[in-house]
């Protein structure tokens, strides 16, 4: 498969000069035959009978695929909770990722509430600066609202390169935000010119069923799906593209785990709301009808929010959406305990700790739920779990394309693999896989990342703290010219009046005080349209004679834009 | 300019009157095309089929008080089609026409709560038929042919004119408190305006201040409407705030004073919003006491952020209002209603439906098995919100009240279409007026602008105009919207919306082809605006019986202050528990049993943030899982029957893997 031109060279220490040789590019656009050559973590060049130094290490394709290296948006190596850490770590989780083709994963930084976004971010990238060995980029999740954060947000993307946000909309009393706080939130996020990322589901309502649940004597993990009903993230969902339209702001859902809110992004879209949908590994891949398994640590292994549908037609369904673009992204949401974790919530299933492994298994789960079923081709594959999240996250094209002076982030695809999915074989640490016995087609056979091999013929090679870490620049093109443009037009405009000189009511501040004061109510007044007429210096009378009616039915200036135009809104482009 | 109308006179004059094109009176005409509504010519069109336009005769706008448009009908009208309406004295003349109208009125005496209608089509919402009614003591006793009546019973000719069961108004706001004013109409000024209207029955809503007793509000609300009401009516109580006094103030209110729905509101923030949590609570609470969960919405949280921008902006005009309460926020509130109603299993209402997109949601849901009833108002129904812009203050402030009428000026059309359809079942009027000093108290700002629009006269005949002359709904449909559902969902079916022995009669002799132009120089409220100001509308009531009393004839009101009772909902109405209940007993979740788990659990500390421990990550544990669980499951095991979700057989779950999504939702 691989060998080199001068058999004489020791490996490593060329191998940061890479050469491909025929060998089948794949991007978002368009696949053609070409080679490729890569120097120093970058990509080249890219052609036929390409002019390269001696002794570099060559790789034969044979004609075989060459895909931009994944792209996992969304991970949670190392995070904690209460006291307890994730199970894969940074060197775990992305040596996981590598393993299954992903190149570059982006992780959640969660600070704890009272924690400042700036510390916790430090203490994030000290953590996979140490450990990561594939490149990396930081989303910060915000869990709680005030002044101060929103300065911390600011230096954030100026200065650290961070550009997307995440807002609860659940865990209620913990990390969720009210209304009010996510429409400041999101305000704030389009001045900035980055992604607001929501978890959507009605944190609540989940606490007032979690407790009826618990009240029944259903404490084992069927009760985590039963009290998380797909609705309540359908409508979590539905309230976020709401605050998101009226602030103007592009909209990112993460984990998308059921039909009916994959629905109301697929609407939403369709109205024309920059938003943009994130189903994940698990919910691509499997359903939630584990959560009813008689074995207690497999059915806790399965437990994550928004939970898995116990819909088993709901992968296909995800699958399809995701093929025809009305959902965009894949992540894995990779944050997996193991049974001892898990078990803390062995008598009440609210305290099982939430996540599932998926970074490993993204990309052969969609290859094989998706393109070996005809549902999208592999420039669709690449687009869904490459180039799509290096366009939103502002990375393209040095991550998520192939071309010269791109990143050298390579998978080499074998569509033809099979392989069944253990956890006797996975690279995490934890027992359970939830896709365990799954048969999937299509594996990476190559992996390069940095311009260096670090999988080969099945064996890992990645090198603990590799990997950099990736700023992103605020104001990514393919979110923000459509945001742009609707806030050029988006402005309000009063109606001039006359003033209004008639009487008025008195009010009481107090509203207890039941003074009617100059109400009409004693005399049924037949005559009020008397009074009525030259109240206003416009001039126009109530019930409408001549003078009234030309103006009246032309009730703006010809030079006005209003928002919502009066006949607008509802079926185009909502642009407040 | 006057030339120009004069020409467009003569124009018309030559068409038939239901030709007429519109134009004359300010508000119903619009330019359709090219004006300022329209952002784009011919947006709108093969969106929604345009029923109006489709159909002739109801557009016209002439005002029949010019003298123009009564020198137009010598020529126009053809006196034998009946379906060119002549006016205003049309239906004086039908009238007359009908026989025993003179000794109707001659025997004014003790006997008058004796009556007989015959010869008229009784119209249902099921069915319609041709029998004679009588009535007696405020009942309806017999109904058939050849009756046979004690002598000297007052008598109405109806001439095959359509009988229907008198209109419920299900929602209106009379004499409402507002900041120490109070609205216009009081009880006698509005069910009087309700009667002139053929409402026979309206339906309040008691608002108690936030931190009041429920039951104190009620007694009031019930003493001011016992002295003033001229129709029978009935109570809605709003729920304000949430504690434990308030549930046993529901509970008291359910099973002794004869209240069945209770309002929240989503809107209104730091005033009478509740949080999510408290809506569960009382959507619950409704569900187990068989009540109706009203609500109202809209999302306050948002509105409050986006009344600031706009005044921040410089927009204090009522533009301002509707600016800031863009339909989404109502139909967001109304997808977030639907959810937490179908988790609790409680029966939904949605008052006052303004906008397509809440319409929308609340088709989807009843599509999906969720009982929810939405109930569009006669001002959703009939006109729009393009007038927020006029450059008249006191006409655009008239037009303020939440959520705001949608700009989009097919609106209308499309709430008329899905009440045809059923997917929305009641109509309300939410009368709430207030003179223009009253609203001027938010001349500076629009959000002091006290909110509510006129509507309850206009019902009927609105719905009747542009739904049924356009044919989109039947008469029978008309019934059902106007009246009977509304009866069914408050559990006063069959004693009143529907016209049955031993029925209450109230009745309306309807006319469908009277023709009257709406002002508010002749209407029966006391607000100087009107909303549907101008609109030249189809059919009207002719008759009017309430509790066995003629009270509206020949156009003339007889109305006694103080002989309206306060009608009793028990709870529980089959209309909408019939359903919550099979549903109910189907709602049982199991848990599955499993042995006790015994194997290792990490330490964990509970307040976030702790020291890790224990927890496994130094050694990544592959061997101890095996043989944790007594179930013996293995973990890695080999596809056995474990891969099956496993229940036992007997066992119903609500949830079952594989069900919820494409079916009724039974939680």
């Amino acid at each position: 498969m691989s060998g080199y031109q001068g058999k004489k060279n020791i490996p490593r220490i060329t191998s940061d000069r890479l050469l491909i040789k025929g060998a089948k590019i794949v991007n978002d656009d368009q696949s053609f035959y070409a080679d490729i050559y890569m120097e120093d973590g970058v990509i080249k060049q890219i052609g036929e009978n390409l002019i390269v130094p001696g002794g570099v290490k060559t790789i034969d394709a044979h004609g075989r695929m060459l895909l931009p290296g994944g792209i996992d948006v969304h991970t949670r190596f190392q995070m904690p909770d209460r006291g307890m850490t994730a199970a894969d770590d940074f060197y775990q989780g992305t040596k996981a990722a590598l393993a299954g083709g992903t190149t570059m994963i982006i992780d959640h930084v969660v600070p704890e509430p009272g924690v400042s976004l700036m510390s916790a971010f430090e203490q994030w990238r000290e953590w996979a600066d140490g450990k990561s060995c594939c490149d990396y980029s930081l989303h910060v999740d915000i869990t709680e609202w005030h002044k101060g954060i929103q300065e911390e947000m600011e230096t954030l993307v100026k200065d650290h390169g961070v550009n997307s946000f995440l807002v609860y909309l659940a865990y209620k009393d913990i990390f969720q935000l009210t209304d009010a706080q996510v429409y400041e939130v999101f305000s704030v996020i389009r001045d900035l010119g980055a992604i607001a990322q929501v978890h959507a589901e009605n944190g609540d309502i989940v606490a007032e069923e979690q407790r009826r649940i618990l009240e029944q004597g259903i404490t084992g993990p069927e009760g985590h799906v039963l009290s998380h009903p797909e609705e309540v993230e359908a409508e979590a969902v539905n309230r976020a593209v709401t605050v998101a339209n009226q602030t103007n702001c592009p909209l990112y859902v993460t984990k998308v785990m059921s039909k009916s809110a994959a629905d109301v992004i697929a609407q939403a879209r369709k109205k024309g709301t920059v938003v943009y949908g994130e189903p994940i590994t698990a919910s691509l891949g499997t359903d939630g009808s584990h959560y009813w398994s008689k074995n207690w640590a497999k059915a806790a292994a399965f437990v994550t929010s928004p939970p898995l549908s116990p819909d088993p037609a709901t992968p296909d369904y995800l699958n399809s959406l995701l093929s025809c673009g009305d959902l965009q992204v894949t992540g894995s949401a990779h944050c997996p305990f193991n049974t001892a974790q898990r078990a803390v919530g062995k008598d009440d299933f609210t305290l099982i700790p939430e996540g599932v492994n998926g970074t490993e298994e993204r990309m052969s789960i969609i290859w094989d739920k998706c393109v070996v079923t005809g549902k999208m081709d592999e420039n669709q594959f690449v687009a869904v779990t490459s180039t799509n999240a290096a366009k939103i996250f502002n990375l393209y094209p040095r991550k998520g394309r192939i071309a010269v002076g791109s990143d050298a982030d390579l998978v080499l695809w074998d569509p033809d693999v099979t392989k069944i999915i253990s956890a006797k074989s996975h690279n995490s640490t934890v027992e359970y896989n939830i896709f365990e016995g799954l048969e999937v087609r299509g594996g990476p056979l190559v992996v390069i990342s940095q311009g260096k091999i670090v999988l080969e013929e099945g064996t890992l090679h990645a090198t603990e703290g590799s990997g950099r870490f990736v700023a992103r620049k605020p104001f990514p093109d393919y979110v923000y010219k459509r945001i742009k443009a609707r806030s050029r037009l988006a402005e309000l405009r009063g109606v001039p009046r006359g003033l209004y000189d008639g009487p008025v009511c008195e009010v009481s501040v107090t509203p207890k005080t039941m003074t009617p004061v100059s109400s009409a109510k004693t005399s049924p007044a037949k005559q009020p349209s008397q009074p009525v007429r030259n109240l206003h210096q416009s001039g126009f009378s109530l019930s409408g004679h001549t003078g009234a009616q030309i103006d009246d039915n032309v009730p703006r200036r010809n030079t006005q834009r209003i928002v919502a135009p009066p006949g607008g809104r509802a079926n185009i482009t909502s642009l407040g | 300019m006057a030339e120009r109308r004069a020409q467009r006179v003569k124009a018309e004059e030559e068409l038939p009157v239901y030709l007429a094109r519109p134009g004359t009176a300010d508000q119903v005409p619009r330019q359709k095309r090219g004006g300022l509504f329209c952002s784009v010519e011919d947006a709108f069109d093969s969106k929604t089929i345009d029923f109006d336009a489709l159909s002739v005769g109801q557009r016209g706008s002439r005002t029949p008080r010019t003298v123009k448009r009564e020198a137009g009908q010598g020529e126009t009208g053809s006196p034998a089609g009946a379906e060119s309406p002549a006016g205003n004295d049309a239906h004086k003349v039908q009238i007359c026409s009908s026989g025993g109208k003179e000794t109707l009125q001659n025997l004014e005496d003790e006997k008058s709560d004796r009556l007989l209608i015959k010869g008229g089509r009784i119209v249902n919402d099921d069915q319609s038929f041709h029998a004679d009614i009588y009535m007696e003591d405020g009942l309806i006793k017999q109904i058939g042919d050849n009756l046979i009546v004690p002598g000297g019973v007052k008598t109405i000719e109806a001439n095959g004119k359509m009988v229907i069961p008198g209109g419920i108004d299900i929602h209106t706001h009379f004499q409402m408190p507002y900041r120490g004013t109070t609205t216009v109409d009081d009880f006698a000024q509005g069910s009087k305006a309700a009667l002139a209207g053929g409402t026979t029955m309206i339906v309040d809503h008691v608002i108690p201040e936030p931190g009041s007793s429920l039951l104190e509000a009620y007694d009031q609300w019930r003493q001011w409407a016992d002295e003033k009401a001229c129709c029978d009516y009935s109570l809605h109580v709003d729920v304000t705030h949430w504690d434990d006094s308030v549930k046993q103030e529901l509970d008291n209110l359910i099973k002794e004073k004869g209240v069945n729905s209770f309002q929240v509101y989503m809107a209104y923030k730091d005033y009478y919003q509740m949080s999510n949590s408290e809506l569960y609570e009382v959507f619950t609470f409704l569900a187990e006491r068989g009540g109706i969960a009203q609500i109202h919405a809209e999302n306050g949280e948002i509105i409050a952020k986006e009344q600031g921008r706009m005044l921040q902006m410089g927009i204090t005009g009522p533009e301002g209002h509707v600016l800031s309460r863009p339909e989404e926020l109502e139909a967001e509130a109304v997808f977030r209603a639907v959810t937490i109603a179908s988790q609790t299993n409680c029966p939904l209402y949605v008052t006052r439906v303004m906008s397509k997109s809440a319409a929308d949601i609340i088709s989807q849901a009843r599509k999906k098995g969720n009982v929810v009833f939405g109930e569009p108002i006669t001002a959703s129904l009939g006109t729009d919100g393009t007038h927020y812009w006029s450059k008249n203050w006191a006409k655009a402030a008239s037009f303020v009240t939440s959520p705001p009428l949608s700009p989009d000026p097919t609106t209308p059309d499309y709430l008329n279409t899905l009440l045809a359809s059923g997917d929305l079942s009641v109509t309300g009027s939410a009368h709430c007026t207030f003179s223009v000093a009253q609203k001027a108290i938010g001349k500076d700002d629009f959000t002091q602008i006290p909110e509510g629009v006129n509507g309850v006269e206009e019902r009927m005949v609105l719905i009747w105009d542009k739904a049924v002359t356009t044919g989109k709904m039947d008469e029978n449909m008309f019934v059902a919207v106007t009246s009977t559902n509304a009866a069914k969902i408050l559990n006063l079916y069959p004693r009143k919306g529907r016209i049955a022995v031993g029925s209450d009669a109230d009745l309306v002799i309807w006319d469908t082809d009277a023709v009257r132009t709406i002002t508010a120089k002749t209407h029966n409220s006391a607000a100087e605006y009107n909303v549907f100001e101008g609109m030249e509308l189809r059919g009207a009531p002719l008759v009017v019986i309430c509790q066995g009393k003629i009270v509206l004839e020949d156009g003339n009101l007889h109305v006694t202050c103080g002989v309206g009772r306060f009608i009793p909902c028990p709870p529980f109405p089959d209309f909408a528990y019939k359903r919550i209940k099979a549903r109910k007993q189907l709602a049982v979740l199991r848990a599955v049993p499993r042995g006790m788990y015994d194997g290792p659990v990490s330490e964990f500390s509970m307040s976030r943030g702790g020291t890790p421990s224990a927890s496994a990550r130094t050694s990544p544990t592959k061997q101890p899982v095996r043989n944790l669980h007594q179930s013996g499951f293995s973990l890695a095991g080999p596809p056995t029957p474990e891969d099956a979700p496993i229940r036992p057989p007997g066992r119903r779950i609500v949830v079952p893997p594989g069900g919820r999504s494409n079916i009724t939702s039974l939680s």
